[in-house]
């Protein structure tokens, strides 16, 4: 432990704490912005900074790691005129434009001037940079930018995937991509985890508020909404609850009032979506354990970052994804035809909206294959931040709408459903179902704690015996399977490097592009600090242990519609409404071109 | 990648495209895994290949394994990396002060004129970079400018047809 003293106080912290972290520690607040607790301090801003006895220099407190006997202010005369002294300087290189800017309120530059107390921007000066670059997920409005760099780090240490960096030199500096290209043509995901971390207006979705008012105020149109799991756990954030609060009822009502005529439950489909992969996987399992020739193994595909990820790094790898549409796609491609033929509703007079804590979800809708009959599976996706800024508009305040429920006939859902929204969610609600499917016997929930990988940090593993098989799934009998949970995408290149090199020992692995899965997607609500993360977490885990059932194939909605609609997994209509094919990219888009 | 092109116009005796993309390979085979090898081989493809256009920077990327992004981060940080083709000589006129104030900016205009290019520019036939630069260490013979390695001291505008005559 290291001994110091902050603003007279006598403090003690681990060795190799920085200040910042050392007065944090012991509630002491130094204002900071570049700086991201645990995640990027690359020491930019210098808003950070605090008197150090026998330094000349005030020191950037986010860099500087304690000593021992080190006297530290945080709190001078001279540290608080430095520090609105160099925010004023930010400021003359940042259009002030807060009155029509999205992130005004939630814009951590706007903040920090309040908190600092600065009322005057004694310098002009030009303004850098300024390209303005809008694909269909994510929009980059890079005058705004502050430099703090935070989205170089999510995208290239987080995510390895590197799509932004600082280009050019002094003055002109820029955080882009490569030579300035659109970033709809070169190799991102979409993931939007830069977006989630952004402290300003530059990085944000791609706007899709203006076409759903669009299709609300439509008259000949039906609009039908449906909320993803991952959304319940965040949306409260932004109407002033406790990070985990459980407001899925409320919500519910809210859109009732938004003005959508109908309200799904994306769990429904995620339920689907499980009997549709479990029956894949042992589809492919039979095939190879015959000695077939079959991709094992088989990758989950409901996160479309992934899917991007792999079409652009991997693109010899594509027969490996599952070829289930993500959960909400194949919602939106029944609610076109089966609901559409119990309402008796031309599906074009139908526009269906994904409200999702996902930014690539934007750009998943807008993919050729994403159709049927010519139509759009899914119309629109809001993320969690754009409908509550819908509902702001509205006047429609969480705290004050009363309660509702999903809509018939995509109501019902199992607590494995909820679990969608979690790292790890997808196999274990897929392998509660497999299991159950193959022995006819239950699997103790509690056998499917996956333990982390020492390789890699985004990666874990675990194993499941098959035993006394049912007739159909003799197979299966006495077989091991490993399978692997991956969240985030360096932890995904990890493991797709290990079946390049035809080592990988997993049958099944499952995939989610952003690191911890859905609860920290890229349209969630922002800053999501650690805690606010666990907080979300809980509630996803709670709400799986309140469901009347907890396994997929339990939902009787869901057996209903194979009955009425469907007939078998993986049957013709499952394969035409429920199933895709993915488009080989390669990192320079190279496979695109002819 | 399509590199056919971007197969330069070859005279006799220069290599090919394939030849110089092969040499590339080669030095970055080499250097692949050592710390800050990037800028290495940034130098090495550019002496090469004359400049580094998009097709080299992405044939460096793949094959170094390292994003296209930070390739060009550190390719327009250093401004010894050029992206453009490059002229055969380097014409810097001087703006330091001494220069700028006996007529430096005349010989940059007229420059412009002469070779129908802007200051960081390369002329059409490739003959010629014009740039500026701060001091040329000439302050007493202003204005200077220097064409390659040779300094050229109390220039005219019009004396800059006949210097040009030169190369
Ligand atoms: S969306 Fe993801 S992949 Fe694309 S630039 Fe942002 S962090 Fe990188
Ligand atoms: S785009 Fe945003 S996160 Fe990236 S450097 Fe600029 S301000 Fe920081
Ligand atoms: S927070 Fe320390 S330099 Fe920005
Ligand atoms: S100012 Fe031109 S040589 Fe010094």
């Amino acid at each position: 432990m290291i001994n110091l003293s902050i603003n007279n106080k006598l403090v003690s912290v681990p060795e190799g704490s920085t200040i910042l972290e050392a007065a944090k520690h012991n509630k002491i607040d130094i204002p900071n912005l570049c700086n991201l607790d645990g995640v990027h301090k690359f020491g930019s801003c210098r808003l950070c900074v605090v008197e150090v006895e026998g330094d000349k220099n005030l020191q950037a407190s986010c860099m500087v790691q304690v000593r021992d006997g080190m006297v530290v202010h945080t709190n001078t005369d001279k540290v608080r005129k430095v520090r609105k002294n160099l925010f004023e300087l930010m400021l003359s290189n940042h259009p002030q434009d807060c009155l029509k800017c999205q992130r005004s309120l939630s814009c951590e530059l706007q903040n920090m001037g309040k908190r600092l107390g600065v009322t005057e921007a004694r310098y002009t000066g030009q303004t850098s940079g300024g390209i303005v670059d809008i694909s269909p997920a994510i929009s980059r409005d890079m005058v705004k930018c502050i430099l703090c760099r935070r989205c170089i780090t999510a995208c290239n240490d987080i995510q390895k995937v590197g799509i932004l960096n600082a280009q050019n030199s002094g003055f002109k500096t820029v955080v882009g991509t490569a030579l300035d290209l659109p970033i709809n043509t070169v190799n991102c995901t979409f993931c939007g985890q830069c977006v989630a971390v952004c402290p300003v207006g530059a990085l944000k979705e791609t706007d899709a508020i203006q076409n759903v008012w669009g299709a609300i105020s439509d008259k000949c149109k039906r609009v039908v909404v449906q909320v993803d799991p991952a959304v319940r756990a965040a949306i409260g954030e932004e109407f002033g609850y406790e990070p985990g609060t459980q407001v899925t009822a409320q919500l519910i009502a809210a859109l009732r009032e938004v003005g959508f005529d109908v309200v799904f439950d994306t769990n429904f489909a995620a339920d689907l979506t499980v009997i549709e992969a479990s029956s894949e996987f042992l589809t492919r399992m039979k095939y190879s354990l015959g000695g077939m020739e079959t991709p094992l193994p088989m990758m989950s595909s409901c996160s479309p970052a992934w899917i991007k990820y792999v079409e652009h790094t991997y693109p010899e790898k594509l027969g490996h994804l599952s070829t289930c549409k993500s959960p909400h796609t194949m919602l939106g491609a029944l609610a076109k035809s089966y609901y559409a033929e119990i309402l008796k509703v031309e599906p074009k007079n139908m526009a269906v909206v994904s409200i999702m804590p996902c930014t690539a979800k934007k750009f998943e809708i807008s993919r050729p294959e994403m159709t049927n009959n010519g139509l759009a599976n899914v119309d629109a996706v809001l993320t969690t931040r754009e409908i509550a800024r819908m509902m702001q508009e509205a006047g429609v305040d969480l705290r004050k709408v009363g309660k509702s429920q999903f809509d018939q006939p995509f109501e019902l859902s199992s607590g494995a459903a909820e679990l969608f929204g979690l790292s790890g969610g997808v196999m274990e609600a897929t392998l509660r179902t497999v299991h159950e499917m193959v022995t006819g016997r239950e699997l103790a929930i509690d056998k499917l704690h996956a333990a982390p990988l020492e390789e890699c940090d985004q990666v874990k593993d675990v194993e499941l015996r098959f035993d006394d098989p049912l007739e159909a799934y003799q197979y299966m009998a006495g077989i091991t399977i490993k399978v692997a949970v991956a969240s985030g995408l360096r932890g995904a290149g990890f493991l797709m490097d290990q079946i390049t090199k035809q080592e990988s020992p997993y049958s099944f692995i499952e995939v989610m592009g952003c690191p911890g899965g859905c609860i920290s997607g890229g349209g969630q609500p922002r800053p999501a600090t650690s805690e606010t993360l666990q907080k979300r977490l809980q509630a996803i885990y709670l709400e799986d242990e309140v469901k009347p059932f907890r396994k997929a194939h339990q939902n009787e909605g869901v057996t209903k519609l194979y009955k009425e609609f469907l007939k078998e997994p993986n049957g013709r209509r499952a394969q035409d409404l429920l199933h895709t094919q993915y488009t080989k990219r390669g990192k320079f888009n190279e496979y695109l071109c002819d | 990648m399509n590199c056919e092109t971007t197969k330069s116009q070859c005279c006799c005796g220069e290599e090919t495209d394939q030849q110089k993309y092969d040499k590339i390979a080669e030095i970055i085979d080499q250097y692949k895994n050592r710390e800050g090898s990037l800028i290495q081989v940034l130098h090495v493809a550019q002496t090469v290949y004359g400049y580094l256009p998009m097709e080299l920077l992405k044939f460096i990327a793949k094959r170094m394994d390292i994003p296209l992004s930070e390739v060009s981060g550190v390719s327009t940080f250093y401004p010894v990396f050029s992206m453009q083709p490059r002229g055969k000589h380097t014409i810097k006129v001087c703006m330091g002060t001494a220069c700028y104030v006996r007529g430096g900016k005349k010989l940059v205009d007229r420059l412009e004129n002469l070779l129908g290019i802007q200051v960081g520019e390369t002329s059409e036939d490739r003959k010629y970079n014009l740039e500026v630069v701060r001091c040329l260490g000439a302050c007493g013979l202003a204005p200077a400018m220097m064409i390659d390695e040779t300094i050229y001291k109390q220039v005219k505008p019009d004396k800059l047809n006949s210097i040009l005559a030169k190369y």
